[in-house]
């Protein structure tokens, strides 16, 4: 049966299994739109293209499936631009459709136009030029293959107008059902060699100190309770990078949270010492490890990972398991079960007090306040942690905000933690709230944003309105780039350079008022619970409180750029010295 | 006393397809792999194109250049060729200057070098020699004595030695 490119971009997005497609019409694309008013999928439309991509991720992050954004060419698609490098560095399964201008007038400097593909290519997992009509249905079956299968990341696929333009004949072609890929470059390996399983099982059983360092991986295959079942069977700790934070229950008696630069003393130091970081879907970024050769000097390396490019990329694996981490962890149980019945671990008591001591000693604090004083950022946290559902997903943007939500809230569940960790993406929490909420809408989802991020992408809360996804926004307004703040009190001498934003400009709760949203104002600690309380029973559409915190609050602890982790500076109140 | 390896020599087949060239470029510009040479033509199967990469091995960990390089979803086989398996090649051509009184020393040398003579004109000469980087290096090197105009090499290609087993 004849068909044309633009119905077959249609049904084979939803032959694959889309539901909500993000995006915002334009020339090159137009066409593509009007099959779309005949589609079963839902489409929200955007107020900005980066904010398609922002949302197609946070639709992902909370749904376990590949988001799906579509927009235009030329400056639509460079608008793209961030949210693809975003999904790149936190490997997120995204497939993004972008009009391209006609074929025949590729490479003309036309209106609209730009080497998408081009561009693109640094910050996706591969890209696609359509050339052909007759493409459109196999390369959309493959962008989705690649994009959800080995290590996900972002794939796109830009499509000249003239293919999918019914009124043109070289658009027309007779429709089939792909079947399978011929990719003959791309087979990611999911099985892990029995053979390593097995050294990294011997590693285990011979280590004194171990310590299982979990990051993004384990929530991208899914593997957090197999992830717990061998922490219990072993009776080791664990920590969970920023990309985990929820892959493993902050609740649980081997939980240590958050390493690095601004994670928890226990956690930092946990990694520091250890003989053995069983290292399971994480990649030693530079700000888990602070300075490379001061990190984990005594620890003995078992690395697990889909990608083996991460594999002696930063730091040298003494055993390097190549696999889906969740079948990594079967394997590792069934092998360590065995080897136990003839061998046993050495003692490790004193390890385990050593933990529970730096637990006791350090923990997660900030400063003393009473009521009637300023308002603790932390404390907003805190009480939006104790005030809402388990279940809550959060999501942040990058900054003050972003560490101390990571730190203080408890992330009992897989996918309730949405962040940009990677790439650090100011602006994210609004849109990935949006597109999360899109994804699971019985759930409760608040954004902690801060007041420099809100600024970059809160129009997306105008499409929340219309689109009937009634996100809840937090903003931690303390006036300032509260992070660029931090780093110029402590390591530039108070030389505070462009890091003043006004705390009333613009006016937050007008602003919020002026897009169809709650506007609420928070000034003191006191009006904290009722201001929250009041935004929960709110469902029928978004909130946003403007919570005016201290300007002067700093994250710790911190481990400054450069430093080792053996450097990491507490609270104030926890120096020893 | 072995040489120190300075370069990687790989072959890699891709698919043969519009900018699988740029994605293996951009792939060593952002990464921070400098190359030697690169040279890519298209094999026996038009399916798929073979390109040969000399890489610097000080910039580039080879561990890291293979893996990296397998990440691209065009990329499906890459062989690293150590010289004492494989049979590299390279050609040079090179218009040289020819002076009054130099003639005799300069077809002297094409013929140590077992060079061609592709093209003659007033006082200049085009000459070819395909050989081993050495060979090619020492060949350019005696050519700069009678004064090179314009020089261009290929780069290396390579393939796998035959097994005799």
């Amino acid at each position: 049966m004849l068909t044309n490119g633009g119905k077959a971009l249609m049904k084979n997005l939803e032959a694959e299994g889309v539901e909500i497609l993000f995006g915002l019409p334009g020339g090159a694309i137009l066409p593509a739109y009007d099959p779309l008013i005949d589609s079963s999928m839902r489409h929200i439309l955007v107020r900005h293209e980066q904010g398609a991509g922002h949302m197609a991720e946070g639709y992902a992050h909370a749904t376990g499936k590949p988001g799906v954004a579509m927009v235009t060419s030329g400056p639509a698609a460079t608008n793209m631009v961030t949210p693809l490098a975003d999904a790149m560095l936190d490997s997120v399964p995204l497939v993004c459709i972008t009009g391209q201008v006609a074929s025949g007038a590729i490479g003309s400097d036309a209106f609209q136009e730009c080497d998408t593909t081009g561009i693109t290519m640094a910050v996706t997992k591969h890209n696609f030029l359509v050339t052909e009509a007759s493409e459109i249905p196999q390369v959309i079956h493959d962008a989705f293959h690649i994009a959800t299968t080995g290590r996900p990341g972002p794939v796109l696929v830009d499509i000249p107008k003239d293919l999918v333009d019914p009124n043109n004949p070289a658009s027309q072609f007779d429709d089939y059902e792909p079947t399978g890929h011929d990719l003959p470059g791309y087979n990611p390996i999911i099985e892990p060699d029995p053979e390593k399983v097995r050294e990294a099982a011997e590693l285990i059983l011979q280590s004194e100190r171990p310590v299982i360092y979990s990051g993004g991986g384990i929530l991208k295959a899914r593997a957090a309770s197999q992830l717990r079942e061998l922490a219990e069977m072993l009776d080791i700790h664990v920590v969970t990078t920023l990309m985990n934070r929820g892959g493993f229950p902050d609740d649980h008696p081997l939980a240590l949270g958050m390493p690095g630069m601004h994670g928890n003393f226990t956690a930092v130091t946990a990694l520091q010492e250890a003989d053995l970081l069983i290292t399971l879907g994480a990649r030693f970024d530079d700000r888990v490890t602070g300075r490379l050769d001061g990190f984990a000097p005594d620890a003995k390396i078992i690395h697990a990972d889909i990608d083996p490019a991460e594999f002696n990329k930063v730091r040298f694996a003494n055993v390097a398991i190549q696999g889906d981490v969740g079948k990594t962890i079967n394997e590792l149980i069934a092998a360590l079960k065995q080897l136990q019945q003839t061998k046993q671990h050495p003692d490790r008591s004193e390890w385990k007090s050593t933990i529970s001591g730096w637990k006791e000693r350090f923990p997660l604090v900030y400063d003393e306040w009473e009521m009637g004083e300023g308002l603790k950022p932390q404390y907003v946290i805190e009480q939006l942690r104790d005030l809402t559902p388990d279940d809550t997903i959060v999501t942040s943007g990058v900054g003050q905000h972003q560490m101390w939500a990571s730190q203080f809230w408890h992330f009992n569940h897989p996918y309730t933690w949405i962040n940009s960790g990677g790439l650090g993406t100011m602006g994210f929490a609004v849109p990935a709230a949006i597109g999360a909420k899109a994804g699971v809408p019985d759930r409760m989802v608040w954004a902690i944003d801060g007041d420099g991020c809100f600024q970059m992408t809160n129009q997306e809360l105008v499409t929340a309105r219309i689109e009937n996804l009634p996100v809840k926004i937090a903003i931690l307004n303390n006036g300032y780039l509260g992070m660029v703040r931090q780093w110029q009190e402590l390591f530039y001498d108070e030389r505070y350079s462009e890091v003043h934003l006004k705390p009333d400009l613009p006016d937050y709760k007008l602003l919020a008022e002026a897009m169809g949203c709650v506007g609420i104002r928070v000034e003191a600690p006191e009006e904290v619970q009722p201001a929250i309380e009041q935004a929960n029973e709110i469902d029928d559409r978004p909130v946003v409180i403007d919570f005016r915190t201290e300007a002067s609050e700093n994250v710790y602890p911190m481990v400054p750029a450069g430093k080792s982790n053996s450097d990491v500076i507490v609270h104030p109140s926890q120096e020893t010295s | 006393m072995t040489p120190v390896t300075l370069s990687h020599t790989l072959v890699v087949r891709v698919e043969n397809k519009p900018g699988v060239l740029a994605r293996v470029a951009g792939l060593f510009a952002r990464r921070g792999f400098n190359i030697v040479s690169l040279a890519v033509a298209p094999t026996e199967n038009s399916l798929f194109s073979r390109l040969t990469i000399v890489v610097d091995a000080e910039s580039s960990p080879l561990e890291q250049v293979v893996k990296q390089l397998d990440k691209l979803i065009n990329v499906v086989e890459i062989q690293e060729l150590a010289p004492t398996e494989s049979v590299a090649r390279e050609l040079l051509l090179a218009t040289v200057q020819v002076n009054d009184g130099q003639e005799d020393r300069v077809m002297k040398n094409i013929e140590n070098f077992e060079a061609n003579i592709l093209n003659v004109g007033p006082q200049k000469i085009m000459v070819s020699l395909s050989g081993d980087v050495n060979q090619v290096d020492k060949f350019e090197a005696s050519l700069e004595e009678f004064g090179i105009i314009e020089i261009q090499r290929t780069g290396t290609i390579a393939l796998a030695s035959i097994s005799n087993s």
